[in-house]
């Protein structure tokens, strides 16, 4: 094996995560969570529902998101599903959902495709509605819908009524950050 | 300064004096004035100059409608043009400017065009400047954009922030006059989702300006009452200082709200402005309604004002125009005017149209000294400073007809109301509706919101209605008086005349659309809100039919003026569009790498070293290091599209012009994409990881039209086929290792073997870098020996220098794309400039890729007449016969002596570079039969940058044609 130690960086460039408060909302740049993507294979989502229930990995409708150990997951479209996971015990997570699945199902790992801001604090759609056109004060809890910030394609996932989870292509972490800093900014 | 027309009442925090000027002048006024409430108090009535004849004008309304009161606001980078002074909100240091004017407002010489007004009749422009055609470019339109327009631009960057949102609510109240405050009343009693939003600062509408009483106490106590039941509701949103600019589709309503515009400056980090889209699931205009004139002659003198917004001034702001006034009505509602007034102490004069009086000259050239009237006792004139005149009332209508529906005349109250088929779910109340008494309004407001209501399927609550006024207006239609033979006004803001329609109309510009354009009625700032309806019934007149059967014009979005930065909102300078950054970025911004812009990604150009001082003499150092030893590229940017089934090698023999059924576990192939018309859609390798795994990769340009495009054909057009896609772009970290020691390198990084044998030519494999997981595929784009290894993203910075670690003792480079497309240049491969959606694989010289033997998206049209012509454009290389003169691309193909016209055009170079190797320039191009012109000389003419090289016909394979060193 070559002698050789690659360190990771976060998403937004740094050793460590970053975390911002601003007025009464904490922007969080998360990194221990692993992304696999979901698709069941053609005529086999019975089976892959099956699967899945066996192992205790929830298949939330659409809309959607559900939280469980380990695996949580939102829906992303008709038969498919972005399955999250903790990074120490699942950075390899496809091989951990190839396992459960075998062929029944397509596997991709997603987690360095995403960054993941967590936003935390009251009056979230008061930051938000200068955001996206989620109309998030009537979205249930679990709510998880597509979305666009600032012309970046996102995944808005509401965990609850003060956490909103916001998975926006990795590449664009800093673009994505900005936005949100410039919005707490303006609305509190 | 002394406020010398200062009243007593209105809704003005006379404990605290605000400071402010105009025209270099210090005056005073206090909180909840408007600039032009202030100036009027301070004695000013003289606030502007006429667009064409720079004719004195003052304000002439209370409202959003202001046609002539228009200033440049504040200074500097922040000075703005156009600024109606009847909705600046004053704030202590505020300064103003009068516009349109030279040198100074009360002196202005280009009121020269005033005396001239004969020749600047209706259709002046029409008439005098299409003759001689020539004079139209460089002298006639260099003229009339320097007399056109009114205000100026500061030509500063905007040095305020604008933001953009998004808003829900079950119910929308356009307006918080009586009538939207009952409805919003109404639907919030219910727990309905409500937003009220209303242009003005101060929230009630025609309740602040009357004095009559509303439940036994003033209109404007109720509206702060009624304000304070709707600030306790938790489902409703008070937006004062938002105007309602349009109807869109499906409910949605933009609005513009002024966050920071009755303020010196914004605060730091918020926004001036936002711009609002509104999810509504019902709306109800209650905008109220605007006064119109009625034209007689010298109508526009400062001093001359709408009646309601006389009496507004006095009864809202406490500010007298003058000392001693007149109303001229044809209504009982201009009566009020003269009543208020009188109440409070200023002698008024009524000259009632509807007993036979009118006005038919006035006096005072800066502002309104005497009025000429006319009554059946016979003419008189007499000493008045301020007019109030009052024509009926318009309805606002103009959201309603959004969606194109045109407004109905109402003979009742001779104005336009809202049509049966404006936008869905939109309903009017109130003056907007024609119900222009106060019980009128506050009883539609109910009404309208109980029908939303039950329509959200929510219970109205009991109707507690307040009692208010309800009298009729009681009008006789009066438009302009007929006699005189001076100027009567109806378009202040665009100088129209009454004489103006009589023109129109004498040339047979009778249609309200012909009108418009032809005398300018209704345009600019103000959109006609105080004129249309006038000329329309000047023209109806003239032709002898009523007002509906003339027409009307429907208007358009914005209700109001928006600044452009509103509608760019964030997205501008530095911020216009999210950049992608590279796993690499990091470093190759401490290596000082010059970054260009490839769609959103930010990718290194070239990388400078020490002592370089021209970009050629770095990314020659790139070619020739990595030609000789080894050089590295970050091409994470391609796209990587992920694709698994049991029919992934069905869907990419579909997708691919060549086949890929065929290729094995382990290996890559070259593909190339077709649109269905038979044109290069993109290109790329595809690698097979397992039996159903594949990884597609596509170009930079190309990655999201061609994931697109794959889900196209995976949902509508082959939707049986067991296929899954998703990209991988950003997940993976991937990096170009080129050239001769670009094997030696790697094999320190990477944990298993791979020689040529373990990894041939094409090989793809799933690897370790010291226990990581990683790809490599052994792939070329440069020619030379070229691997492709990729980790997790996460890892891609570290990757980078270890890399650049590795290679010192190769003195290996790290490479931009400017190295890149020379190198791929020198092996003739096909790149953007070349994919232009116009080529064909038969012209790109890969024709034999296009496989017959199977079906393909773009097979078929690819074999069309014309796309296979022998003579047609093919690939080819060019030199300059000269190896000192550079080529263009862009430049065209002639034969020696051909006249440079499009009949004699060859072709055209499409990708040129400068071969450090061969050391001169080299391009590719398009040449008609291009295939059988090699070692023949053309010229390559370009006239945009006026150069011309002899050159000569090439192999577009200037380098390693034999393609040895990257199997090497």
């Amino acid at each position: 094996m070559a002698d050789l130690m690659l360190a990771p960086l976060t998403p937004l460039g740094h050793a460590l995560p970053e975390q911002r408060n601003i007025g009464p909302v904490t922007l969080t740049e998360v990194i221990d969570s692993a992304l696999g993507s979901l698709t069941a294979r053609a005529g086999r989502l019975a089976e892959l529902a099956e699967r899945a229930a066996a192992a205790g990995l929830p298949l939330p409708a659409p809309g959607q998101s559900a939280e469980a150990a380990p695996y949580g997951a939102f829906w992303l479209a008709p038969e498919s599903w972005m399955v999250e996971a903790p990074f120490a015990s699942h950075e390899d997570i496809r091989a951990h959902l190839v396992a459960i699945f075998g062929d029944a199902a397509s596997i991709t790992e997603q987690t360095d495709a995403w960054v993941r801001f967590d936003v935390t604090g009251a009056d979230l759609p008061r930051l938000f509605e200068r955001l996206s056109n989620v109309d998030l004060a009537r979205a249930p809890d679990h709510a998880a819908t597509r979305t666009v910030i600032d012309h970046i394609g996102c995944y808005l996932v509401k965990r609850g009524p003060t956490r909103i989870s916001l998975f926006g292509p990795r590449s664009s972490a800093p673009s994505l950050w900005h936005a949100l800093e410039t919005a707490a900014r303006a609305a509190f | 300064m002394t406020q010398e027309n200062r009243i007593s009442g209105g809704q003005i925090d006379r404990a605290r004096t605000l400071r402010f000027s105009f025209d270099g002048h210090q005056y005073e006024g206090h909180p909840g004035d408007t600039l032009a409430s202030a100036l009027l108090a301070n004695g000013v009535r003289l606030m502007g100059r006429s667009f064409k004849y720079h004719r004195p004008r003052g304000v002439i309304s209370a409202g959003s409608e202001e046609p002539n009161a228009l200033v440049e606001l504040r200074a500097g980078a922040r000075r703005e043009p156009n600024t109606r002074a009847t909705v600046v909100e004053l704030f202590d240091g505020l300064s103003a400017e009068s516009q349109n004017r030279w040198p100074t407002l009360a002196f202005d010489a280009m009121a020269i065009n005033d005396r001239l007004s004969p020749f600047f009749a209706a259709g002046f422009y029409y008439k005098t400047f299409m003759w001689p055609r020539a004079f139209w470019e460089k002298l006639y339109e260099p003229i009339i954009r320097r007399a056109a327009g009114l205000g100026s631009l500061s030509k500063l960057d905007d040095p305020d922030d604008y933001d953009k949102g998004f808003l829900h609510c079950d119910l929308l109240i356009i307006g918080a006059g009586p009538a939207g405050l009952m409805a919003a009343l109404t639907a919030g009693r219910a727990g309905a989702r409500v937003i009220l939003a209303d242009e003005d600062f101060r929230m009630g509408g025609r309740l602040n300006a009357e004095t009559y009483e509303v439940d036994g106490r003033s209109g404007a106590d109720w509206a702060l009452k009624a304000l304070a039941e709707l600030r306790s509701l938790p489902s409703v949103r008070l937006m004062p200082r938002t105007t309602i600019l349009g109807a869109m589709d499906h409910g949605i309503y933009t609005a513009l709200e002024r966050v920071s515009d009755h303020l010196p400056a914004p605060l730091p980090g918020k926004p001036r402005q936002i711009l609002w889209r509104i999810y509504s699931r019902r709306a109800i205009l209650a905008g109220g309604a605007t006064e119109r004139p009625i034209a007689f002659e010298n109508n526009d003198r400062p001093g001359i004002l709408l009646a309601g917004s006389l009496r507004a001034y006095a009864n809202r702001w406490g500010a007298a125009v003058g000392k001693r006034a007149a109303v001229f009505t044809n209504n009982d509602d201009g009566l009020r005017t003269a009543a208020d007034l009188a109440a409070k102490g200023i002698e008024t004069r009524v000259i009632d149209a509807r007993k036979g009086e009118e006005v038919i000259d006035t006096s005072g050239r800066l502002g309104l000294k005497s009025v000429t009237i006319r009554t059946p006792n016979g003419t008189e004139t007499f000493r008045c400073d301020a007019l109030g005149v009052s024509g009926g009332w318009n309805p606002n209508v103009n959201i309603t007809s959004h969606h194109r529906s045109r407004p109905v005349w109402d003979e009742a109250i001779c104005a336009f109301v809202p049509g049966a088929d404006g936008p869905p779910g939109l309903s009017s109340a109130g003056a907007a509706a024609g119900r222009l008494s106060t019980h009128g309004a506050l009883e539609s407001g109910a009404a309208e919101a109980e029908a939303a209501l039950a329509d959200l399927g929510l219970a109205a609550p009991a109707r507690d209605l307040p009692v208010a006024e309800d009298a009729p207006i009681a009008i006789t239609p009066k438009w302009y008086v007929s006699a005189g033979k001076g100027r009567a006004w109806i378009d202040q803001q665009n100088d129209v005349t009454v004489k103006d329609v009589k023109l129109a109309h004498q040339e047979n510009y009778v249609s309200v659309e012909h009108l418009k354009r032809y005398t300018t009625l209704g345009m600019a700032t103000d959109q006609g809100k105080t004129g249309n309806v006038l000329g329309l019934a000047v023209m109806a007149e003239l032709t002898g039919r009523s007002i509906p059967q003339t027409g009307t014009t429907i208007y358009r979005p914005p209700y109001t003026p928006v600044a452009m930065g509103a509608l760019a909102g964030r997205s501008r300078g530095q911020e216009f569009k999210p950049t992608r950054l590279t796993p690499s970025h990091k470093w190759a911004t401490e290596q000082g790498a010059v970054f260009v812009e490839v769609g959103q990604w930010l990718r290194a150009q070239w990388l400078p070293r020490t002592g370089e001082t021209h970009w050629r003499e770095s990314v020659d150092r790139e070619v020739l290091a990595t030609r000789k030893s080894v050089g590295i590229c970050d091409v994470t940017t391609l796209g990587k599209i992920d694709i698994q089934g049991t029919d992934a090698g069905a869907f990419l023999n579909k997708v691919y012009a060549n086949t890929f059924s065929t290729l094995a576990v382990g290996k890559c192939r070259y593909g190339l994409m077709l649109r269905e018309d038979g044109m290069v859609f993109d290109d790329g390798t595809t690698a097979r990881l397992g039996d159903h795994e594949y990884v597609m990769t596509t170009t930079t340009a190309n990655a999201v039209g061609v994931f697109r495009h794959l889900e196209f054909v995976r949902q509508c057009l082959c939707p049986d086929m067991d296929v899954q896609l998703i990209s991988t772009t950003e997940a993976w970290a991937q990096y170009s290792v080129a050239g001769p020691n670009a094997r030696k390198l790697l094999q320190k990084l990477v944990d298993q073997d791979i020689s040529d044998a373990a990894l041939p030519y094409m090989g793809c494999a799933e690897i370790t870098l010291g226990g990581l997981r990683a790809r490599i595929f052994r792939i070329s784009f440069s020619g030379e020996l070229a691997y492709e290894i990729a980790v997790p993203t996460r890892y891609g910075d570290a990757l980078i220098r270890a890399l650049v670690a590795a290679g010192e003792e190769f003195d290996a480079v790290v490479y931009g794309t400017e190295a890149l497309g020379v190198m791929r240049v020198e092996k003739g491969h096909v790149a953007g400039n070349e994919l232009n959606g116009q080529s064909s694989a038969l012209n790109m010289g890969l024709g034999k890729m296009v496989s017959q033997k199977k079906d393909s998206i773009g097979m078929v049209l690819s074999q069309r007449e014309g796309m296979t012509t022998a003579n047609g454009y093919r690939l080819v290389g060019i030199k300059p016969v000269n190896p000192a003169e550079k080529l263009t691309a862009g430049s065209h193909f002639l034969e020696k002596g051909a006249a440079e016209v499009a009949a004699n055009d060859l072709g055209w170079i499409t990708s040129t570079v400068h071969s450090p190797h061969l050391g001169h320039a080299i391009a590719l191009g398009y040449l008609k039969g291009g295939d059988s012109r090699k070692g023949q000389r053309l010229r390559a003419a370009n006239l945009l940058a006026k150069t011309e090289v002899e050159v000569e016909i090439v192999s577009p394979h200037f380098f390693d044609p034999e393609g040895e060193r990257l199997r090497g």
